[in-house]
């Protein structure tokens, strides 16, 4: 749950830090650089190992060990287990699974924080701290009944059970986020429109969405991507390689025992790199609308 | 969690405080029956999903039951029984040990960190600098926990690579098989937890500080103030709203893991390992005793609301007596 994004690298603060004469005192603050260094370079190790081992043949790793460099250039790990998983189906399923969490999410969130931020119904601070609890319940407490429901409606095993799952957790997260959003939004805009004669639908889809698009952009990016990292849920609806995701495809096959540490590496790679990709890609949104989150 | 926790944590500090909601009440509230259809779905859904399972949860912890046939009503033996099982007391005693690894730690750690990579290396070299540091501290929590934990599996395999550099470094005789020895296993899942952990105060911890004003720390240095009494008289006092949220997104996350404990030991070897949430899947799905697992559900779930609880009203008190300075 904790696993999170949040923007690396920020589009440049505002310029003081440049302009302002740079002080360059004595060795201190390069020893301070020496030793977080040192700690960011031991904090990538383990990519390191992962990447030098992803490309070793079995015997070549049998023979000179996890260290050495590869006698030659092997991607055959690659493809035995890009083939062995059937990996580009569950690359899709990664994708139909968190694609459609992110938008029926932010889309029931949205209408719950209207009625809740906007529209202050009766009750809405225990609403409101109600959707906060559920998004800290743990999983465990809610996977049996969905297990045995799903079986007895038919939906075991199908990635819409799944689907269903998540949008309802991340948008309890979504609405709580949301509805102290537009808990501040300007009454003013609100009553021109309502003076206009818009009504409740037209004042959400005309006035309130296109304000809080950013943050919107966000928690789309957000839920996108704790949905591709969970496990618990999906390990235990999905069981089938035409169902399951990325992660529990990894983690089951390596439950078998089945792959020789090259291969481990290679489908450790495979599937940290949509991830990775992700993390690029998605990183300026994600600066962007935190400013606009917080600026506002 | 973090960003839109920061978010929101940010958004009380950053508007005025009291206005905006006094300012509505003090207005003639409009009738909300219009509104109340756009909390249809939420609410329904939440009813399938989480309402209705958690509740059925909760009659399950009062049964026998395998998962099929009809569940036997047994009151509270369940829980009779968890007060005497060994295994469910171990599996609490290594929440303790995952909060250290998940929450004392990185948050310590990443208060340091953040400081020196804003204060120090952000100011006395490039921005940019910091920030390339800053992602390497990050990666891993871009990552699904699972594969992260997959790879830390091998590597601390017998066969894995932490002996094959122990033995590079001549230090062959400290080979050891890293998680299939009961007495080496939790400080070594501990040890991952912090690397996979890290990251994440760093980051909301460094956002926080571009909040704060650079002339801060400036007036600081002028009159004197060494690097210590400015991390703890500026940044600590400062940032502390995102230290409450990252303690408590951190703990919660701490007493729910479940992912990196199945990847590395299964929550072996000997129970060395097992955490409540892997405790009560397994009991769920491996032993069948479904209406065992839900009473550890239960507990589990119902102390990380009382710990919530606990957190938000610190943080509540903590916000007020700061408004009353």
């Amino acid at each position: 749950m904790a696993a999170t994004l949040a923007p690396a690298r920020r589009t440049p603060p505002p310029a003081h830090p440049a302009r302002r004469p740079r002080q360059h005192r004595g060795v201190g603050r390069w020893l301070v650089l020496l030793l977080v260094g040192a700690a960011a370079l031991v904090m990538l190790v383990p990519f390191a190992f992962m990447l030098l081992n992803a490309f070793k043949s079995p015997g070549d790793y049998s023979a000179n060990g996890p260290l050495s460099w590869p006698t030659e250039f092997y991607t055959t790990g690659l493809r035995t287990y890009w083939e062995q998983v059937d990996f580009p189906v569950k690359l899709w399923n990664s994708i139909v699974i968190s694609g459609s969490v992110a938008v029926l999410a932010v889309i029931v969130s949205l209408l719950s924080a209207y009625a809740l931020g906007i529209g202050r119904v009766r009750g809405r601070l225990w609403i409101i701290g109600l959707f906060l609890l559920a998004n800290m319940l743990p999983q465990e407490a809610l996977v049996y009944p969905l297990y045995h429901f799903a079986k007895e409606a038919g939906l075991y095993n199908s990635r819409l059970a799944v689907i269903i799952i998540f949008t309802v957790i991340q948008a309890a997260f979504g609405t709580y986020l949301l509805a102290s959003v537009l808990g501040t939004f300007p009454r003013t805009l609100l009553e021109a429109a309502a003076l206009d004669g818009a009504g409740t639908w037209r004042i959400l889809w005309r006035v309130v969405l296109p304000n809080v698009r950013p943050t919107i952009a966000v928690l789309l990016v957000f839920f996108f991507i704790w949905t591709w990292n969970e496990f618990l849920i999906p390990l235990v609806m999905l069981i089938d390689n035409q169902t399951q995701t990325v992660p529990v495809a990894i983690a089951t096959l390596q439950g078998d025992r089945l792959m020789d540490a090259p291969t481990t590496n290679a489908g450790a790679l495979l599937s940290l790199l949509p991830a990775i990709l992700f993390f690029l890609i998605f990183q300026r949104t994600l600066a962007r609308g935190i400013t606009a989150g917080a600026d506002k | 969690m973090a960003v839109p926790d920061s978010i929101a944590a940010r958004r009380p500090a950053a508007t005025s405080p009291p206005s905006p909601t006094a300012n509505a009440k003090r207005r003639p509230s409009r009738p909300d029956a219009a509104y109340w259809l756009f909390l249809l779905p939420g609410t329904v859904l939440f009813l399938l999903v989480i309402g209705g399972p958690l509740l059925y949860t909760g009659y399950l912890s009062l049964t026998r039951w395998s998962g099929v046939g009809e569940p036997s009503f047994i009151g509270l033996e369940n829980y009779r029984n968890l007060l005497t099982d060994e295994v469910f007391w171990t599996s609490f005693r290594n929440t303790v040990a995952m909060i250290v690894a998940m929450v004392v730690v990185p948050t310590l750690v990443g208060l340091v960190l953040a400081a020196v990579l804003f204060d120090t290396i952000g100011r006395r070299f490039r921005p940019r600098t910091a920030a390339a540091l800053r992602a390497a501290f990050y990666l891993p929590q871009v990552l699904p926990v699972v594969v992260a934990g997959i790879v830390w599996g091998w590597i601390l395999r017998p066969d894995g690579a932490l002996n094959g550099l122990l033995d590079a470094v001549g230090l062959g005789a400290l080979r050891h098989d890293w998680l299939g020895d009961p007495g080496s296993a939790l400080p070594v899942v501990m040890a991952v937890m912090i690397w996979v952990q890290i990251g994440y105060p760093v980051v909301v911890f460094m956002a926080a500080l571009e909040r704060v004003n650079p002339e801060l720390y400036e007036a600081a240095e002028i009159d004197g103030a060494g690097w210590w009494r400015r991390f703890r008289a500026i940044t600590l006092a400062q940032i502390r709203p995102e230290t409450f949220v990252v303690g408590l997104t951190c703990t919660i996350a701490a007493m729910k893991v479940f992912g990196p404990i199945y990847a590395l030991t299964r929550g072996g070897p000997e129970n060395a390992t097992n955490v409540p949430s892997y405790f009560a899947y397994f009991t769920f799905f491996k032993r069948l005793h479904v209406g065992y697992g839900s009473a550890i559900s239960m507990v589990l779930t119902l102390i990380i609301v009382v710990v919530a609880v606990l957190f938000i009203g610190a943080q509540n008190r903590a916000e007020r007596q700061d408004g009353a300075l």
